[in-house]
């Protein structure tokens, strides 16, 4: 039975950790695209148009592979976690069947039209299907995050005395207070994303020398969009979601920042140091007095609940896991307002382009707006457990009944197995794209 | 009550829509493995459901997201009961959806030549599996897991193993795959076959036409075969198939559309127009799937115990207000996606193999 939950838990986290690689880029991606063409229907400056083609392809990669990664996800509510889906179907499920209903119809019908209809539609058409696939991958975006938002923090439900949930209140799954807050930092953070990775081919660009003219336009858009976004995801998004986490789980909140003990007089904030769960201590930690107190009430003095208050049943499962994906989350978060920054002010000056370890550092980031966008959710995750629906239903409670360990491990590993070798097909076309275009010279 | 039998037609609708819809792009799959033997022929096929396959699939994930939230407690039991085939059900999509995105962006005989077996196959075992579901559930399963009188765990769960030794549809341990799901699953292979076929002769203006022609006139009295011997054991796994037939005299004209279907596609090679094909394997599809959803009415799952009941879409429901409301955004979306489809079938009507459309 042990082994059972793990397998459970390690093949979803597995699985829902592959597939938001993909959708973090297109959500992103789609707007940035939509404006591209915007601005070629506007200017009628082809540069803007070819900009906008050559990232639909990335774009097409990308979301194909966030479907065919996607469809697991569902299908494993049921499969792996159907207790869980026996008993809050009926509230779940309906903003599930929506994104199926509401979104990706809209996409899948759309996003052919999108990707290679440019010709049969005319210049106006085809910016319309851009524009409706963006609305349907933010609609999907919002309507998990409006499901994941009832897992933390339930609402407008009622429980029966068999166990099971009935929704009550169809509007409480959307005026949730964790809904907003929650979308709107996780689609900055996908904006953040796609800013890097279109800076950083942009860098990549000029720094081989080739494709020199679209790789300033990439660098210039990504750096703008890297920096309006990178802000906005810490203030005021990420605060209002932290402060979300202080107010309806504080248990959690005192694990993620790393506070074992209350302290009198305000609570200072970690910087570095590692949880020592079993001394219930912070090992070499280097912290500022009082900071945490103030962002989290506007009070100095303020008191945040140490982990020694809570009930030791109540703590998240795996407590140094949460600290580290918040603490990664946050220091890179805070990096990447750094990088952009300095590249802004560079740009404002005219002389971006010609900084070389510029253009290095922001080829090279690519990689970690991703690692922040996964340490987030591992943070928003790892800080739901004990729980699966926030302490109403615990994560042991919610698994298949009559699925043996055998078969859970035997899928899991076939899930690794052949995700392995769709992300390296990916990769692979990924350069080649990127590679292709450095080739190609633009009039 | 009311309310479950709106969301049980709704659910069986989309389950019908996906099977026609996404059933021509696994027929042209099957055609394409054992047909199509130049690159033009290839391209021909994957051309004519190039723009429409992904859409065809979200089908598939719409109607569980409706299976999810109307029949939460169907939803898993059936998933987790059949954890294996649906594990292996989605391996498949994956491997047929990266073999049609990926086979052009290479350009290499050898990286085309696998991926094109990789879609051909994968889509074959789709339809097989997808025929076998359909077995199972006309079928019924151990729910419970009854052994000599005792439930092993709750009513609602059950699980099933692929296969084993005794491979019978009648013995006390059921597999996923019997010899009377297995026929299931051909006929499931053979109908997607034709149907596929009749896709592509409608959509492309290919050279293999004639061959496909000829190949589904054929295939039509293996269809008729293997129907008439699933008749023929059908009431040893379900004794009382008509019983809602019977009750309802109108809903006949489910199996007259699907007779009228299999008729039709007997003419395949006379019609003048070519979308008179796909059309009759339609209403064969439609008409099979719906009459054997009214046989098992009102059940969703029959049990093969006396211990526990089946499944039906009055036990396994969720909550009047949550049907309730789902209803009314449910009817708002289903106006959209129409339009969608619309929009979509008007654009690419006509022949779509000497469309540029879908060259990457």
């Amino acid at each position: 039975m042990e082994d059972m939950l793990l397998y459970d838990r390690i093949q979803f986290a597995f699985t829902v950790t592959f597939h938001y690689l993909f959708p973090q880029l297109t959500m992103g991606l789609s707007l940035i695209i939509v404006i591209f063409k915007w601005k070629f229907l506007r200017t009628k400056v082809e540069k803007y148009n070819d900009a906008a083609k050559f990232w639909m392809k990335i774009f097409g990669l990308n979301f194909a592979m966030g479907v065919i990664t996607g469809i697991p996800m569902e299908f494993q509510f049921g499969t792996n976690w159907a207790k869980f889906s026996e008993l809050t179907g009926g509230i779940i499920g309906q903003t599930l069947a929506m994104e199926g209903m509401f979104s990706f119809f809209l996409e899948s019908s759309f996003l052919g039209l999108f990707l290679f209809g440019e010709k049969l539609l005319g210049q106006k058409l085809h910016f319309l299907t851009g524009l409706l696939v963006f609305i349907g991958s933010w609609a999907s975006g919002y309507l998990i995050i409006a499901t994941h938002s009832w897992m933390q923090n339930p609402v407008g439900y009622e429980i029966l005395t068999n166990g099971e949930y009935v929704l009550k209140n169809f509007g409480a799954l959307f005026s949730n207070p964790w809904v907003w807050p929650s979308y709107l930092h996780n689609q900055f953070a996908s904006i953040v994303t796609s800013s890097m990775v279109v800076s950083g081919i942009g860098a990549f660009y000029l720094l081989s020398k080739k494709n020199v003219e679209m790789g300033q336009m990439y660098v210039k858009y990504g750096v703008i969009f890297g920096l309006t976004s990178s802000i906005l995801v810490a203030f005021p998004t990420g605060d209002w979601t932290a402060k979300n986490v202080v107010k309806y789980q504080p248990v959690t909140f005192a694990a993620m920042e790393g506070i074992f003990e209350t302290e009198d007089g305000g609570s200072e904030i970690i910087l570095i140091g590692q949880p020592n769960t079993a001394e219930k201590r912070l090992d070499n930690k280097i912290a500022v007095p009082n900071i945490l107190s103030f962002l989290t009430y506007q009070n100095w003095d303020a008191e945040i609940k140490g982990l020694n208050e809570f009930d030791e049943d109540l703590y998240p499962t795996n407590i140094p896991g949460l600290y580290y994906g918040y603490h990664i989350m946050v220091g890179l978060g805070t990096i990447f307002i750094g990088i952009f920054s300095l590249a802004a002010f560079l740009l404002f000056r005219k002389k971006l382009f010609d900084s070389k370890w510029l253009m290095w550092v922001l080829l090279l980031v690519i990689p970690f707006p991703y690692i922040a966008n996964t340490a987030g959710w591992y943070t928003a995750e790892l800080g739901r457990q004990p729980w699966l629906v926030y302490n109403l239903l615990r994560t042991e409670e919610g698994i298949s009944p009559t699925v043996s360990s055998g078969n859970t491990l035997f899928t899991l590993l076939g899930f690794i197995g052949l995700y392995l070798l769709v992300g390296m097909l990916f990769l692979l076309l990924v350069g080649k794209i990127v590679n292709g275009a450095t080739t190609k010279k633009h009039e | 009550m009311i309310m479950e039998l709106f969301w049980y037609i709704i659910l069986a609708i989309m389950l019908i829509g996906y099977v026609i819809l996404d059933g021509y792009d696994f027929g042209a799959g099957i055609i394409h493995l054992f047909l199509a033997k130049d690159e033009k022929d290839k391209k021909a096929i994957t051309k004519s459901i190039g723009p429409f396959w992904d859409a065809n699939e979200v089908w598939l994930i719409a109607a569980g997201g409706v299976l999810f939230f109307a029949f939460p407690k169907l939803y898993a039991s059936s998933f987790s009961g059949f954890y294996l085939p649906l594990i292996l059900v989605l391996w498949m999509l994956i491997f047929r959806a990266i073999g049609l995105e990926l086979r052009g962006q290479v350009n290499n005989e050898m990286w085309k030549n696998f991926w094109d077996r990789a879609f051909g196959i994968a889509s074959l075992l789709l339809a097989l599996f997808f025929g076998t579901a359909l077995g199972n559930v006309v079928r019924g399963v151990n729910l419970g897991g009854v052994e000599n009188g005792e439930s092993l765990y709750e009513p609602l769960y059950f699980f099933l193993p692929l296969w084993n030794e005794e491979f019978s549809p009648l013995s006390v341990h059921l597999g996923v795959i019997d010899w009377f799901t297995l026929l299931i699953g051909v006929i499931a292979v053979v109908a997607l076959t034709i149907h596929g076929g009749n896709w592509v002769v409608l959509k492309t203006s290919s050279s293999i036409n004639d061959k496909i022609k000829s190949l589904n006139f054929k295939l039509n009295f293996v269809l008729l075969i293997l129907i008439l011997t699933s008749f023929g054991v059908w009431h040893l796994v379900d004794p009382d198939p008509f019983r809602n037939f019977i009750a309802q005299p109108i809903l006949w004209i489910f199996p007259i559309l699907a007779l009228t279907g299999i008729i039709g596609m007997f003419k395949v090679r006379s019609f003048n127009k070519e979308g008179y094909g796909f059309i009759f394997s339609s209403l064969f599809l439609a008409g099979a799937l719906a009459s054997s959803a009214i046989s098992i009415f009102p059940n969703l799952l029959p049990s093969t115990n006396n211990v526990n009941p089946s499944l039906t879409i009055y036990n396994v429901s969720a909550d009047f207000y949550g049907l309730n409301v789902g209803s009314y955004w449910y009817i708002i979306a289903a106006v959209l996606v129409a339009i969608y489809l619309i929009v979509q079938y008007r654009i690419f009507r006509g022949k779509l193999d000497h469309n540029d459309y879908g060259e990457h």
